[in-house]
């Protein structure tokens, strides 16, 4: 039990702390960059996939198919290890900042891009569901009253596309906020990769001067306890969400069945 | 991108194709492995999951919740250092296997948990009306009509779970992509980035392509079947 209690003596250190909660911050920016700059690029993606049709428009749909498989059926951390040798880095990211070092900033852009690069075309598929759930006679009503096809996009299809697929976008964040522990392959900046580094010289914190199996359980447990923290409230905001969607859906189909 | 159209590179990664050969090899026998075991672990927490005791129920939950919200790396690695530092390392490939076995458990539990719960309650009374023990229930009233809506999504985890066994490389790892990088950094063999790197992509994409396919057209098919059902039965219900 001595080695128990000298592997939580690190976590009374509060330079590990702040660095621990440094590493939680980076991997929400991280994440949160991933996601947003993802939705953005997958709902392009998707509604090229699915409307460019016309044989003028098709070579599109043909690139963003090739896009979304190809990021889809390969491994996140091929794209990390490619993009840091063919990703070009602007000059703005290739400064020291935020407390990391110019080598740093550089990598973490890399892998950023390729966080997005695979984060896009997830939700690209995610958003291609919720546009084939709309309604055919949605387009035609909106034909019908004069809108042209990017109005109907913008004003009919979309929103309800996107309310939709809110509750799997959601889930998507989660996996997002997991996938960017992959960083911690390439370098030295966001949560996982931070305990694993003070694992390493846990010897000089605990003061036993070895590294016991007791420091893996509280480090890691650590670690574990974070990511499960922030990861298990968004679920719950998804169930809730789900919930109220299942209760929509059943009222929308009772009204149905009563009008027949 | 520099590199992907010179013969010497190329020639180079044709020399040591018996690497990714190797590489293959042990990501596809991790892979499989670790999917018996998601199997197993997947069907013992999914019926637990769906039966009426609030014990089992709970013990499911919380194994669920545990795994999926938080990182394969960071289970890896808890695993590896645990064992390793405990003095009873079992291996890279043997860890890699057991912790993408309990990983990708909790989301198999999660598909037959879903695949169960959508066959109507009905067909279970009826069938214990008939009487039908619970092991006579599943295997031949329920599992039958669930099985179509589990594969699908269950096909979909068999490929990210082959994706995921590039999680190899943070404890050494010997599968395609550590030695891919390990082979693109050696000092006799680096340099050959563009074509490593497309070799092993194009790999991964041959094994995970047909899968995921399979599962989209087969989950496409089960809808437009559905849906049929669905307005046959409005109808009738309109006709009567």
């Amino acid at each position: 039990m001595d080695t128990l209690e000298a592997s939580f003596s690190i976590l009374k250190n509060s330079s590990i702390w702040i660095y621990i909660l440094k590493g939680t911050a980076f991997t929400l920016v991280i994440s949160i960059m991933g996601i947003v700059i993802g939705v953005l690029l997958g709902s392009v993606l998707a509604l090229v996939r699915n409307y460019c049709n016309t044989p003028k428009t098709i070579i599109f749909r043909w690139i963003a198919t090739i896009y979304i498989e190809i990021f889809r059926n390969t491994p996140h951390l091929l794209w990390i290890f490619i993009c840091l040798v063919f990703c070009p880095c602007p000059e703005i990211f290739s400064q020291k900042m935020l407390g990391l070092t110019s080598v740093e900033t550089k990598l973490l852009f890399k892998a950023g891009v390729a966080l997005v690069l695979v984060t896009s075309a997830a939700v690209a598929e995610i958003i291609r569901g919720g546009l084939n759930a709309i309604p055919e006679g949605q387009f035609e009503a909106g034909h019908s009253q004069g809108f042209h096809s990017v109005q109907i996009m913008i004003y009919i299809v979309l929103p309800q596309a996107f309310k939709k697929v809110i509750p799997t976008l959601l889930s998507q964040v989660i996996t997002t906020i997991k996938d960017s522990s992959y960083i911690a392959n390439v370098a030295t900046i966001e949560l996982m990769a931070r305990v694993k580094k003070i694992l390493s010289s846990a010897n000089m914190y605990n003061g036993t001067g070895t590294i016991n199996v007791s420091d893996v359980f509280v480090l890691f447990g650590l670690a574990a306890a974070i990511y499960f923290i922030i990861n298990f409230s968004i679920s719950c905001v998804v169930r809730g969400m789900q919930k109220q969607n299942k209760q929509a859906d059943r009222a929308v189909l009772e009204n149905i069945n009563m009008e027949c | 991108m520099s590199g992907i159209f010179s013969k010497g590179a190329w020639l180079k990664v044709w020399t040591y194709r018996s690497t990714f050969g190797f590489g293959l090899l042990n990501t596809l026998e991790t892979a499989l492995a670790g999917v018996l075991l998601a199997m197993m672990i997947g069907i013992i927490l999914g019926l637990m999951a769906a039966s009426e005791k609030k014990i089992l129920k709970g013990i499911s939950r919380v194994y669920v919740e545990l795994i999926q919200n938080t990182p394969l790396l960071l289970q890896i690695c808890f695993l590896y250092y645990a064992l390793a530092f405990s003095g009873n390392s079992l291996g890279i490939i043997a860890t890699g296997m057991i912790s993408l076995g309990i990983y990708h458990g909790a989301y198999m539990a999660e598909v037959i948990r879903a695949g169960i719960e959508a066959i109507p309650k009905g067909q279970s009374e009826a069938a214990a009306s008939q009487g039908f023990g619970y092991i006579g229930r599943m295997y031949y009233v329920i599992l039958p009509q669930s099985i179509k809506i589990i594969l699908p999504p269950m096909v979909n985890q068999v490929v990210n779970l082959v994706k995921n066994t590039s999680c190899l490389y943070i404890i050494g790892g010997a599968d395609l992509i550590s030695l891919t990088y390990s082979f693109v950094t050696g000092a006799t063999t680096g340099g050959a980035y563009a074509p490593a790197y497309l070799v092993s992509g194009a790999l991964f994409f041959i094994i995970c392509f047909p899968l995921s396919k399979l599962a989209s057209v087969w989950e496409n098919n089960l809808k437009k079947r559905d849906k049929k059902v669905n307005v046959a039965g409005n109808k009738e219900r309109k006709v009567a």
